[in-house]
């Protein structure tokens, strides 16, 4: 399958997310937008380590080229996973102190 | 040579010492300190001049180097001084009548609180300071700072009661005046420089430099020098500074506006004879602006009532006939004319002084009258200084005008005719003054006639040695059909060639002579005889008020030159300032304001936006670099650089 098609499905997830993260107050919602950029980039990242691992198997050598982006990969899916953890434990406190996860709530703090 | 460096330095520092001393001190001493030193420190001079004149005699022309003023890889201008004859003769006669004239202020200045008393001194020093620098400089740039120099003095004493705007208003007319001449001499150096890349005299007035200059160029530097000597020496059309200088304390008058100042402009001319020589063009312009001032000043000079502008127009006229003399390449004639002028206008002055001393500041002729007996040595000298400018022998005035006349004549008689026009005019108004002032009856207030007294010793004294010099300076210069030997033109030799050969027979001479004084004497005793009579009213022919006017070349000049001059910036200014100049200044403000509070705006908090434009940003530039927009282009070579 072409590359492009991935790279389409990669930027439209990643529009979404990007427009969710502008639009959307609750503030669940926008960590949930951050994940989709973030999994959109992860996506990209593993279809072009496949793409330059397949071309260069086609010179007839068993080859690692573009293995160490699925590596980055790994990276980011845990890095997200423990700031998914303290996004979250961010949003209990949020909601502790002030009854409500509206994120346009919490500018009271820019004075 | 060593020994003239020290001397030369000796004459140029005593002034300057002079200067500083009365400058800086002038709240600190006495004003018989202040008198005291700074003529002594001009008699001084003289005195080192003296021996450095007995030295030219003797060894003939020295140049004394002190160091580089100017010195890079294309023009190499030394700070050197040159005595020759001709620097030599023009030292004598600046700090010789300097010193008299010293003398003079000393008493004439008396009433002036000891500060200002110190403050005239100091300029008067600086002023000879300056004068020696211009007639020692060995280039025309050393002299062009001596020329700047004494145009400042100038102007610094001639305001110098600064407390009367009229006075202030003539010092600056000064000024500006002299720096329109000051531009024509800055222009003609330039010339030089680009032309022969040197200044210095001694290669610039030689045969070798004439070759590589083509026929243009020399009437273009020469009419430029011109233009500054104009200025300088008070020519048609820069002359009008002249007669308002006399703002200035008397003595000024007599030492800068008469007797040295003024000829800056003849020794400019005299020293690069050798290129004025060479345009034909040049000359028949500088004889003739000459002779047109000195008829042109004459018949101001006998419509005036002040005693110290008839002088002034004198001046002018004078001063255009030595113009003349230039042009017609009598060059030695002018410089003895110079000389002789020197002396009798300064005597001529500070007789004018001490009357006005007397008169207690009365400069009105027509309330003086009958001083003979009142002011017995000032009438005396003042009348040897008379008959000397008029011409009549033996004395000094005859001996240099008709050198002058007879030269004219052989260029072209049309000169010499309104030469002998212009010396009987003189005669006849120095005469008027001379009679008004001095004979028939006191005219004045009765307090004035008490208070009438003879000036003191330190105010006579300058006079009588004055009154001798201009009775005997002739002697300098008898020409040879008088059996004498014309001890002055053989002097300036080395300077501008062997005297011409006018071509006139004795027997002509001898007429023109006799036509010029006879003519003068007749006007001479025609003054005497009408205005020993009749007091001069105010005119009232139509000629009359005209010349009583001076021809209204002051409002000429400032219909055409200097109402449209203010017109002009003061459209600039209500115009151009304001609506352009400031529209500009004020609009980049208002426009940096205005938007200021439009893009402030966006600054609102919601964290919202800010992502909206980053994320807006990201996608712009994302744009602009897969579209290689130049400036990425740009950026790109920077950063690999």
């Amino acid at each position: 399958m072409s590359i492009q098609y991935y790279i389409f499905f990669c930027l439209t997830l990643y529009s979404i997310g990007v427009v969710g993260v502008l639009t959307r107050r609750n503030a669940i919602i926008v960590f949930m937008c951050i994940e989709l950029m973030l999994n959109a980039v992860n996506l990209l990242l593993v279809a072009f380590s496949k793409m330059f691992n397949g071309m260069s198997m086609q010179n007839g050598a068993v080859s690692m080229a573009g293995i160490d982006a699925q590596i980055f990969v790994f990276f980011i899916m845990v890095v997200a996973a423990a700031e998914v953890s303290i996004g979250l434990a961010i949003i209990v406190m949020m909601y502790r102190n002030t009854h409500s996860i509206d994120v346009n709530f919490l500018n009271r703090l820019k004075n | 040579m060593g020994i003239m460096k020290i001397l030369i330095a000796f004459i140029l520092l005593w002034p300057l010492a002079g200067f500083l001393f009365n400058g800086l001190g002038r709240n600190y001493w006495s004003k018989k300190v202040i008198a005291y030193k700074a003529t002594g420190y001009i008699v001084a001079s003289f005195i080192a001049s003296i021996f450095a004149f007995m030295y030219v005699q003797d060894h003939g022309a020295v140049t004394v180097h002190y160091f580089d003023f100017i010195n890079t890889a294309s023009i190499k201008i030394p700070f050197d001084f040159k005595v020759d004859a001709l620097s030599a003769l023009f030292l004598l006669v600046i700090t010789g009548v300097g010193s008299l004239i010293h003398l003079y202020s000393s008493a004439y200045m008396k009433e002036e609180a000891a500060p200002h008393y110190a403050r005239y001194f100091s300029y008067l020093n600086l002023f000879i300071f300056s004068m020696l620098v211009l007639v020692l400089g060995d280039n025309y740039v050393v002299m062009f700072i001596g020329w700047e120099g004494v145009g400042l003095c100038s102007y610094l004493l001639i305001g110098y009661w600064f407390t009367n705007g009229n006075y202030n208003y003539a010092a600056k007319k000064a000024f500006i005046m002299n720096r329109i001449g000051d531009l024509g001499f800055l222009l003609a150096i330039f010339w030089i420089i680009v032309k022969l890349g040197s200044v210095n005299y001694s290669e610039v007035l030689t045969a070798d430099s004439l070759a590589k200059l083509s026929s243009a160029d020399i009437t273009g530097i020469t009419l430029l020098l011109f233009v500054g000597a104009m200025g300088k020496s008070a020519q048609i059309p820069l002359f009008t500074w002249l007669p308002d200088a006399m703002a200035g304390p008397t003595p000024v008058s007599a030492l800068i506006h008469a007797a040295t100042m003024v000829t800056a402009g003849i020794y400019m001319i005299t020293r690069s004879n050798l290129l004025f020589s060479h345009s034909e063009l040049t000359q028949h312009v500088i004889a003739i602006i000459g002779i047109s001032t000195a008829l042109l000043a004459a018949t101001i000079a006998i419509k005036q009532n002040d005693i110290k502008k008839v002088l002034a127009y004198s001046t002018v006229s004078q001063l255009g006939y030595m113009f003349l003399g230039l042009g017609v390449g009598a060059y030695s004639g002018a410089v003895f004319h110079v000389i002789t002028h020197a002396f009798f206008k300064a005597l001529l002055f500070l007789g004018a002084g001490s009357v006005i001393h007397a008169m207690h500041h009365e400069q009105d002729i027509r309330k003086m009258g009958g001083l003979k007996s009142k002011l017995p040595i000032t009438h005396i000298t003042f009348l040897i200084g008379c008959i000397a400018i008029a011409g009549v022998p033996p004395f000094s005035g005859f001996f240099s005008k008709d050198e002058i006349l007879a030269a004219a004549f052989a260029k072209s008689p049309i000169y010499w005719v309104l030469g002998v026009i212009g010396a009987a005019m003189t005669a006849f108004y120095m005469f008027r003054l001379y009679t008004t002032t001095f004979l028939g009856k006191f005219r004045g207030t009765a307090d004035q006639e008490n208070h009438l007294h003879e000036s003191p010793l330190a105010m006579t004294l300058p006079l009588i040695l004055l009154a001798i010099a201009s009775a005997l300076a002739g002697a300098i210069g008898i020409p040879e059909i008088m059996g004498g030997h014309h001890w002055l033109s053989h002097q300036l030799i080395p300077i501008v060639g062997e005297p011409i050969e006018l071509g006139l027979s004795h027997s002509l001479e001898w007429t023109l002579m006799a036509v010029s004084v006879g003519i003068a004497l007749v006007a001479l005793l025609w003054a005497i005889a009408i205005y020993k009579k009749k007091t001069d009213e105010a005119p009232n022919t139509v000629v009359g008020n005209f010349f009583y006017h001076k021809w209204r070349i002051d409002e000429l000049y400032n219909e055409a030159i200097v109402y449209p001059l203010n017109r002009f910036a003061g459209f600039l200014k209500n115009t151009i300032e304001k609506h352009v100049i400031d529209g500009a200044v004020n609009g980049a403000g208002k426009l940096i304001q205005y938007s200021a509070r439009k893009v402030r705006l966006t600054q609102n908090g919601q964290v919202g936006y800010y992502i909206l434009f980053m994320v807006t940003g990201i996608i712009v530039l994302f744009l602009l670099w897969f579209n290689d927009v130049p400036i990425f282009i740009f950026f790109n070579k920077l950063t690999q650089n």
